[in-house]
């Protein structure tokens, strides 16, 4: 099976459409979301939409800190940013929708596969994986083989080297690397809709897991349609630049 | 896998006919199967218990790496089986003689040792250029095609920028032949391209004296001597050693990366080059340097940190080598400067840029009639002096330009030539004028290079030369 691993979104339809076009090109028959659909972004509705559909057909979808709070809890501090953001998008969505949100789980987990937004260790406490140290941890809390996160907006992918310690790689673009099933590995996919690497290009991966590849990729999309769409919505001008700067 | 196969048995889709080599880490057999168009060597890991749980990782980054390897420097990758069930690597055998059979019969002499040096050094580049470090290269591990084209074997200890380094781990130590190991894989580095060029400095040396310029240390503290340690002098061990061939040994195998070539490219431009070779202290020294000089290097060693590296092609990037094609026979200054500006352009992006200034003549031998008299070597001499001079502006220091006179009826066709075999970046040439009869249907001289060339091609024209202006009567370019 070719799984589509998408997180990190906030309600950025352009880029979750190109991610999806580029995915179906590769051959997916499969799609995982890993959190945060909304926030930011101006289309938190259609993003919703499009992965309650995925979601109904079967794909994990676990929640994120920014689809938690728009669903109505606001116990996470934010940023004044990040806020504003929330705010707005909660009176966007029905309550069904606010309902879904906060019905979907932290964590799911599919034979030797754990999604999980941030770290599996304690999926509530959003804490990011930002070092080999914390990527233990996460691998450590479940007796999956891979783990895939989003949550740090960068794509980075951990594994068991000839040490005790996880040992961090940064992947290439489009290059496939097996991820043999006798190591565990810890995979964080990047963000599809807010890239911040100076890249302004999504992030997503596919994990082909008959022959246990993984694919990091970065997909173009029409920055410019998602970032004029916040400008129309009110939203942070600061939100509108980060598109546009991919950082 | 504990016992051997015997032949007939058959793994996968392939029989075992024979064995090739009985090793301490794995078996390699010659198979015979499914037609891959050449003939096919299994490689089988000695899994067991007991083992160094480096020789399995090693064949997982085998598998990863050759697989993801290509062209003729490395043996084709065939096929894998699955690592905990099935665990081989079937690939091509490699027809050849393994460069440890040059180390027997004393010396090798200076002209063969060159070019066994070049291939390894064009084998070597040719990995780096696909994102891959070998980090284990020693006369064991490469075989000599019957060509004379170098192929590196055993990919066990390689690094690839694209995949995760299995072998790297937060407490750094040196993994490798400890001989050959570069001092900053000593100190546990493994992504720098530049330690496989100290490797073949090794082997060159074995190769030029028998000995090994660091010894065989078997504890951590005797390999870390290298940091600070000076070696013999080749030429001590084997005076008749040419100083030019001992220049570049000994630039190979500089402790500090950034005093050795800068690409496997360069040095394999230096030993095909060797008249071209700048000669300095390092090639002429018959003895160790003074104890004031060495202790001055363990005193820098002791507080050496590496530092980080970008990936293999970042760093070849940044050592590119240039040609520039002079038309010798054709004086034409605002061609010239035209040409000089393009060259000037791109010897600025980067340092460690290396400028071949080459013409073509035509063969003295069916030259005859006005220059019968001039001898070749005159004749020679004056198409380098003129390349020397159209060089002069640019004010280059020696080690970083050559000078070329080659002999061809072919223009375009030498100049590809030598641009494939010194591994040219980008080529610089003047463009025919536009107005040169019959440039529009036969192939100038450059429309042939920028066709047939590996590499980039600038084509220049000098300002103010258009189709109908008077100053277009020379073929510049069209005439190299």
């Amino acid at each position: 099976m070719k799984l589509a691993l998408l997180s990190d979104i906030h309600g950025n339809i352009e880029a979750l459409e190109a991610c999806l076009e580029h995915a179906a090109a590769y051959g997916v028959d499969g799609h995982a979301f890993l959190g945060d659909l909304v926030g930011y972004g101006a289309d938190p509705v259609a993003v919703v939409e499009r992965v309650a559909a995925f979601a109904a057909a079967g794909a994990p979808v676990v929640r994120g800190n920014h689809d938690t709070a728009a669903a109505g809890d606001r116990s996470e501090e934010m940023n004044a940013i990040a806020e504003a953001a929330v705010d707005w998008t909660r009176d966007q969505l029905t309550q069904d929708q606010r309902d879904w949100l906060a019905g979907l789980p932290l964590l799911a987990q599919q034979e030797s596969i754990c999604f999980v937004h941030a770290s599996a260790a304690a999926p509530e406490r959003w804490t990011y994986i930002l070092d080999t140290g914390g990527a233990s941890r996460s691998v450590e809390a479940t007796d999956a083989i891979y783990t895939f996160s989003g949550h740090v907006h960068g794509q980075a992918l951990y594994y068991c080297g000839a040490g005790m310690r996880m040992m961090r790689f940064s992947p290439v673009a489009g290059i496939p690397i097996p991820v043999a099933r006798h190591r565990r590995w810890l995979a964080i996919v990047g963000s599809a809709g807010q890239p911040r690497d100076g890249n302004t290009a999504a992030c997503y991966a596919v994990f082909d897991s008959a022959r246990a590849m993984l694919t990091f990729h970065r997909v173009p999309y029409d920055y410019r349609a998602a970032a004029a769409k916040i400008r129309a919505a009110g939203l942070p001008e600061f939100l509108a630049q980060r598109l546009e700067k991919g950082e | 896998m504990a016992r051997p196969l015997e032949p007939g048995a058959r793994v996968g889709n392939y029989r075992i006919e024979s064995c090739a080599h009985a090793g301490s880490m794995a078996m390699l057999y010659r198979v015979s199967g499914p037609d891959a168009g050449f003939p096919l060597l299994m490689k089988v890991p000695r899994f067991g218990h007991g083992e160094a749980t480096e020789s399995i990782v090693g064949f997982e980054v085998e598998q990863m790496i050759l697989a993801a390897l290509k062209g003729p420097h490395v043996p084709r990758f065939v096929e894998a089986g699955d690592l905990i069930d099935d665990p081989h690597i079937v690939m091509e055998w490699v027809d050849g003689r393994c460069l440890a059979e040059w180390s027997g019969d004393g010396p090798v002499p200076a002209n063969e040792l060159a070019r066994l040096g070049a291939a390894l050094a064009t084998a070597a580049h040719s990995l780096h250029l696909q994102e891959a470090i070998h980090l284990d290269i020693k006369p064991l591990n490469v075989m000599i095609r019957p060509g004379g084209e170098a192929v590196l074997v055993d990919f066990g200890l390689s690094h690839h920028a694209h995949f995760p380094d299995l072998l790297a781990e937060e407490m750094r130590r040196p993994i490798g032949s400890p001989p050959y190991l570069a001092p900053e894989q000593v100190v546990g580095v493994r992504c720098d391209p530049r330690s496989d060029i100290f490797s073949i400095g090794v082997a060159l040396y074995e190769l030029a004296t028998g000995k090994l310029p660091f010894g065989a240390p078997e504890t951590l503290a005797g390999m870390r001597r290298r940091l600070w340690a000076d070696p013999v002098p080749p030429r001590a061990l084997t005076p008749a050693l040419p100083e030019w061939l001992q220049e570049i040994i000994l630039r190979c195998i500089e402790v500090d990366p950034v005093r050795r070539y800068p690409s496997a490219a360069h040095l394999a431009f230096d030993l095909t080059h060797p008249e071209q070779v700048t000669i300095t202290e390092r090639g002429r020294r018959t003895r160790t340097l003074g104890f004031s000089k060495r202790f001055k290097r363990w005193l820098r060693a002791a507080g050496w940190e590496p530092g980080p590296c970008p990936p293999p092609t970042t760093q070849l990037a940044q050592a590119p080598i240039v040609l520039v094609a002079v038309a010798t026979r054709h004086t034409n200054e605002a061609q010239f400067s035209a040409l000089r500006a393009a060259v000037r352009q791109a010897l600025a992006l980067e340092e460690e840029t290396r400028l071949a200034c080459v013409t073509v003549i035509r063969p003295l031998s069916v030259m005859g009639g006005a220059t019968e008299e001039e001898s070749a070597s005159a004749i020679h001499l004056r198409h380098q002096v003129q390349l020397r001079h159209w060089a002069e502006p640019l004010r280059l220091s020696q080690e970083r330009v050559s000078f070329h006179v080659l002999e061809a009826a072919d223009t375009a066709e030498a100049l590809v030539d030598y641009a494939i075999v010194n591994h040219v970046n980008t080529i610089v040439i003047g463009a025919p004028p536009p107005d040169m009869p019959g440039s529009r249907v036969i192939s100038t001289v450059a429309t042939r290079v920028v066709a047939e060339a590996p590499c980039t091609v600038t084509v220049v024209r000098a300002p103010g030369i258009t189709a109908g202006s008077p100053q277009a009567d020379t073929p510049g370019g069209g005439a190299v």
